[in-house]
């Protein structure tokens, strides 16, 4: 703590207008907001819908990220299986990929004329575009790399030595992994799977490609913005105020709780 | 990092690829700035005219070598926007005339004419899996179409209210373009574009006409920007729209003559 009194000065400036950069395009959303006509633009059927929508898809993306991603960290971070780092620059790939792509790449293996997706439709008669699941799926894609790299670095700088310990001492794999391990990732844990779920809320380019834009079966948050935004500003305004708050709040608490649980 | 290096190498073919662009982009300027060149107009128009405008500009600029033309591209209300706001243009060519009407009433622009006309079309995938003849087969089936915000949802809009057709789609996409891109995935099986975009689109989109007492139609227009510099010239662009070689040329991209 005793650095913060010792702040170089160009540091320091660069550091202002860093923050500024940041936080003035937010500052320009809050001042046009119209906050009189805000009740009625949020409890419009459309903005419900949306809302609505936006917690169940990013609240079930989240639950398939962690569910498959935690697995795949740790394969990545503990396992001597070959090829690890093509298969960690592919699992990252979707974080730097303009979302679009994902979106193309996600119709051209699901749609239903799709690599898979052909035999879910002619079988099952399943079509995941269009569908609500379709978004969980764009969602769950963008996101879990989010998840998958906090968990992997916590992964490799917690001591293996603790899981050998326990395993001398008897434990079996499985209590290793629960008792020993899954605690001392825990904060790790915790922020990837908040990071993921703020990319899931806020996804827009894989999902109205892959999903389209239907009010109440695809149109989350994002699309809702961007539909109004051509038309009614004030409501396109209104519900970026809702994602911009709900991400912030989420921000601070894991801060907090990230923090405090570190040990430095 | 055998990785990186690869990426790298990429990222240098890239910059290459966009230096030499740069370079004969460069070139063909200053070569056409030698000849005798006396004027540039801009003409900030509808997107929908991006490819036959280009064609058109080199029409022009063969029976005008004295001036040439360059591009803005948006849609109408955006471009209206810009007029307002007072760009730097010389002539609007607007899709509808609900952008153009009131930069008219506001005598921002001067000597609108008519200059083609647009209408709908039902696009399918090739083979028309799910045999699409006409609008009342799309009640039963997967539809996608414009939202209502943009102006081919609006069109849209018109055309079901006009047939009294209770549609509902399986998404509003945000423009004309995501609409072909579903159809050419072949995801959904019918969508609503404009005639000239089912031309566009190529072999992967088929189009069912619509017949014309259904039909709804959108008016294109092109004035003179009334703050332009080069107000002449622009006006010897609008003409030129109006004349025979633009609209074999808007025919060409299926555009139908303004009544």
């Amino acid at each position: 703590m005793s650095s913060r009194r010792t702040t170089p000065i160009p540091v320091g400036i660069l550091a202002a207008v860093g923050v500024a950069f940041l936080a003035i395009p937010l500052v320009g959303l809050l001042l046009r907001t119209p906050w009189s006509r805000l009740p009625e633009l949020l409890s419009s059927p459309v903005a419900l819908q949306a809302l609505r929508l936006s917690l169940v898809c990013s609240l079930s993306a989240t639950v398939i990220a962690v569910a498959i991603g935690v697995p795949v960290a740790w394969v990545l971070a503990r396992s001597a299986v070959p090829g690890t780092t093509f298969v960690r620059a592919l699992v990252t790939l979707p974080l730097v990929l303009p979302p679009v792509v994902g979106g193309v790449a996600l119709l051209l293996a699901f749609g239903r004329r799709g690599l898979i997706g052909q035999f879910l439709y002619d079988w099952f008669g399943v079509q995941l575009p269009f569908s609500t699941a379709g978004v969980i799926m764009a969602e769950a894609f963008v996101a879990m790399p989010f998840l998958v790299i906090t968990v992997e670095g916590a992964l490799r700088s917690a001591d293996p030595r603790f899981d050998e310990a326990a395993a001398t001492l008897g434990a079996s794999q499985w209590t290793v992994l629960r008792r020993v391990t899954m605690p001392l990732i825990a904060p790790a844990l915790l922020a990837g799977t908040v990071l993921a779920w703020a990319r899931a809320l806020g996804e827009f380019g894989a999902t109205i490609t892959f999903a389209g834009n239907l009010p109440g079966v695809t149109q989350t948050m994002p699309l809702a913005v961007y539909a109004a935004l051509d038309g009614d500003r004030d409501a396109a305004i209104a519900l970026s105020l809702v994602l911009l708050i709900a991400s912030l709040a989420v921000l601070l608490l894991l801060r907090d709780r990230y923090l405090r649980s570190a040990p430095s | 990092m055998r990785s990186v290096r690869t990426m790298s190498a990429i990222a240098l073919i890239g910059t290459i690829g966009l230096a030499g662009t740069a370079c004969s982009s460069a070139a063909d300027s200053t070569a056409s700035s030698s000849t005798t060149q006396r004027a540039t107009i801009t003409v900030g128009a509808a997107s929908s005219l991006t490819d036959v405008l280009a064609s058109i500009a080199a029409e022009f600029t063969k029976a005008y070598p004295g001036v040439s033309v360059q591009f803005s591209f948006a849609a109408s209300s955006a471009v209206a926007e810009q007029i307002r706001g007072g760009a730097p243009l010389d002539v609007f060519a607007s899709a509808g005339t609900t952008s153009m009407a009131p930069l008219i009433d506001e005598r921002l622009v001067t000597g609108a004419v008519d200059i083609a006309t647009n209408s709908l079309q039902i696009a399918v995938p090739p083979g028309n899996p799910a045999a699409v003849a006409g609008l009342a087969d799309l009640a039963g089936v997967k539809v996608v179409i414009c939202q209502e915000q943009a102006p081919c949802g609006v069109a849209t809009a018109k055309l079901f209210d006009h047939n009294s057709l209770a549609v509902t789609p399986v998404s509003y996409e945000p423009d004309v373009r995501s609409v072909l891109g579903k159809i050419e995935a072949d995801e959904a099986d019918a969508g609503i574009v404009y005639v000239t975009d089912v031309l566009s689109a190529g072999a992967q989109v088929v189009g069912v006409a619509i017949p014309a007492e259904a039909n709804v139609t959108t008016t294109y227009q092109a004035a003179v920007v009334s703050a332009s510099p080069n107000a002449a010239e622009a006006a010897t662009f609008v003409d030129f729209l109006a004349g025979p070689e633009a609209q074999a040329a808007l025919a060409g991209a299926g555009f139908a003559p303004a009544p």
